[in-house]
């Protein structure tokens, strides 16, 4: 467990709030993604009947993922690709600096892994004197503003163009005060093209690792991954094993599904299938643990392991608008990110599965239909039970838990509450209700339900004329 | 316990004790639409250009009078050898990074997203439709699939090192969500569609 300290998500979300304008645009833009998911899903008749299928798909793998792995990894050897197990990060980031080592190689273009964000893998190799440069113009931006991402697949959604034009100013020398998104591209691609035409090393991450064929499919709409990998000598990539389906041909439902619930569009520019390396040169798969087979054993949870990470949930939720990815203080943010997290780190993480309001949004919109807010819910039990919630909030709960079950010290409660709020507003009004915090209480009632049906409730009015 | 072992044995421990089914596939991709129509409304929705040809000489006329013949020009396809060049099979894929204009032919199309499967053997090269300014890729008109469902039909168990599927042009929409074609591979797609 880490020491380091975790900024809340509350906490983070409000300081994110503070700039009304800025979270008001956020909230709106991913909307608009959203909107632009609904649109591109509703012209396919089978919308619903791909979701079901590929969450069938999914579930089948994850029962049988054993069988699938070992035929995966034979398969993948037939081709000439060598493969790596890894129990962990810490695992995984050895295993790529020693092939870096192996070749004396110290650059290398990355193209969008969320795996190794997971890993710390950038930082790792820095260590060793390994330059790591992100070829996703989102990623590639976050990086040199030394920031992780934001959302899995628009790095850079929390920035304006303002923003990424101080940026390459600083770094690519573009002119101060130009943000024409045309201009900071075109910058990017020339600096760019020349890191893939130096590099001799490419890592990339893997959308879908099919059994059958021991092939890895990578989908990108920039081209960055295959600029990358065909141009280096040495391609390495890194998927966590729960990327694995059975059969070529379910390539057919998972990126029907893929660009459509990500952004709308109706399939990624380049759907890369990489079956072999190129002659003479070496093609590495590192196959990734580091919990998710802890996760495969949570009965209530196993279900995450389904996730294509298109980020519609992110999109789509409420709670990730108003308060941005890093307010998640993980690498991957929104609710998926929110239901993965405390497996990896309960303590580190607990925050997590309360920043939501179960709307169940983004249950809804999952095109592999994991139960994604029944999930949080059960996160939050299972963190309030082995007392990973803070003390307040556990003592609030125990309090609640108490009054409710006795119908005389509810009733005590009750009446206490309601001379409080009405006569010293001040006790319950203050910055240590949290209830407090963007909300005004509603007027205080006379009486309770309980004592108004009391008085007139059928029977009692019946109690009140024999009298 | 090498890593391999210890995850595969926590793996079999963990995973659910019944192998559920795998769903049926054969109700899928039965949409109905017009083939040719929806595949260039699609690409013309995400950047690409259809451009419907009878033969491979109104291709290279095509050509000849929106590109720079100056520039180089590639191709795997010797029908297109007065305006493309055929002999860089086996360079150093490095010395691509000066390629106007490339020109390949598709294996087939899909309607639904206008995606176009091309493998290595007709690429000629695997870097050769990324590292280009423009990439113009043919197809048969009546070598276009309704959806992925008989795209991965037709592919089958077909052989490659490397295949992609390709629709429109190279973009990003990184900053701000406006929308910039040409990332880092082609800044612009013709798709020739042959009678």
């Amino acid at each position: 467990m880490s020491s380091e300290k975790i900024i809340q998500h509350s906490e983070a979300a409000a300081k994110f709030n503070k700039d009304v304008e800025r979270v008001n645009w956020h909230d709106e833009t991913l909307w608009f993604v959203r909107a632009k998911r609904d649109k591109s899903a509703h012209q396919i008749n089978d919308w619903e009947l791909l979701r079901e299928t590929a969450s069938k798909i999914k579930a089948n793998v994850l029962s049988n993922i054993h069988d699938y792995l070992v035929e995966f990894e034979a398969n993948a050897q037939k081709n000439g690709i060598i493969v790596h197990w890894a129990a962990d990060a810490k695992e995984h980031n050895e295993i790529v600096h020693s092939i870096m080592a192996k070749h004396d190689v110290k650059q290398m273009v990355k193209s969008k892994s969320m795996l190794t964000e997971e890993c710390h893998l950038n930082d790792y190799l820095a260590e060793k004197g390994i330059e790591v440069i992100d070829s996703d113009l989102g990623e590639y931006i976050v990086q040199l503003r030394k920031e992780p991402p934001s959302h899995i697949v628009l790095p850079a959604i929390h920035l304006k163009k303002e923003d990424v034009s101080e940026t390459f100013h600083e770094h690519l020398g573009t002119e101060k005060g130009n943000f024409d998104p045309q201009y900071l591209t075109e910058s990017a691609r020339h600096s760019l093209r020349n890191t893939f035409l130096t590099r001799k090393a490419a890592l990339t991450g893997v959308n879908f690792a099919i059994a059958e064929t021991g092939e890895f499919v990578v989908c990108t709409n920039e081209g960055n991954a295959d600029m990358g990998a065909h141009l280096a000598d040495v391609h390495i990539a890194c998927m966590g094993f729960e990327k694995l389906i059975p059969q070529r041909r379910h390539l057919g439902v998972f990126l029907r599904l893929l660009a459509r619930s990500a952004t709308g569009q109706p399939i990624t520019t380049f759907s890369s299938h990489f079956k072999k390396p190129r002659d003479g040169k070496e093609l590495h798969i590192v196959i990734v643990d580091n919990g998710r087979s802890k996760q495969l054993g949570r009965e209530d949870f196993r279900n995450s392991l389904k996730c294509i990470r298109c980020g519609a949930c992110m999109n789509t939720c409420p709670v990730y608008r108003r308060s941005g990815g890093h307010s998640y203080h993980n690498a991957v943010a929104g609710p998926i990110g929110s239901i993965l997290a405390p497996n990896l780190d309960m303590s580190k993480n607990a925050d997590l599965p309360f920043a939501s309001t179960l709307c169940g949004s983004c249950t809804n919109v999952c095109p592999v239909k994991i139960d994604i807010h029944d999930q949080l819910y059960k996160w939050r039990q299972v963190l309030v039970k082995d007392g990973y919630t803070p003390k307040a909030k556990t003592i609030a709960m125990k309090t609640m838990a108490a009054v409710l079950a006795n119908p005389t010290i509810f009733n005590i409660a009750g009446k206490s509450g309601r001379f409080v709020m009405k006569n010293v507003p001040s006790m319950v009004n203050n910055k240590m209700n949290k209830w407090y915090d963007q909300r005004e209480m509603p007027d205080v009632p006379e009486q309770s339900f309980r004592e108004w049906y009391k008085k007139n409730s059928r029977e009692s009015k019946a109690k009140d004329n024999e009298q | 316990m090498s890593s391999k072992a210890e995850i595969l044995n926590r793996i079999k421990l963990n995973q659910p004790d019944l192998v559920t089914d795998l769903p049926d596939l054969s109700l899928l991709g039965s949409e109905d639409f017009d083939i040719l129509e929806t595949y260039k409304t699609v690409l013309k929705g995400i950047g690409g250009d259809p451009v419907e040809v009878s033969d491979y000489s109104e291709i290279i006329n095509y050509i000849k009078s929106n590109y720079n013949l100056q520039k180089r020009l590639i191709t795997t396809l010797p029908e297109l050898s007065e305006i493309a060049s055929l002999d860089w099979n086996n360079v150093d894929p490095h010395s691509l990074q000066d390629v106007e204009l490339t020109v390949v032919k598709a294996h087939f199309g899909v309607a639904e997203n206008s995606a176009l499967w091309v493998t290595d053997d007709i690429l000629g090269q695997r870097i050769s439709p990324f590292i280009a300014q423009y990439l113009a890729i043919i197809v048969h008109k009546n070598d276009i699939v309704r959806t992925m469902q008989q795209a991965y039909e037709r592919i089958g168990n077909q052989e490659y090192g490397f295949g992609t599927f390709i629709a429109g042009p190279s973009k990003t929409a990184d900053i701000e969500q406006s929308l910039v074609l040409g990332a880092h591979g082609a800044r612009g797609l013709i798709v020739f569609l042959l009678d």
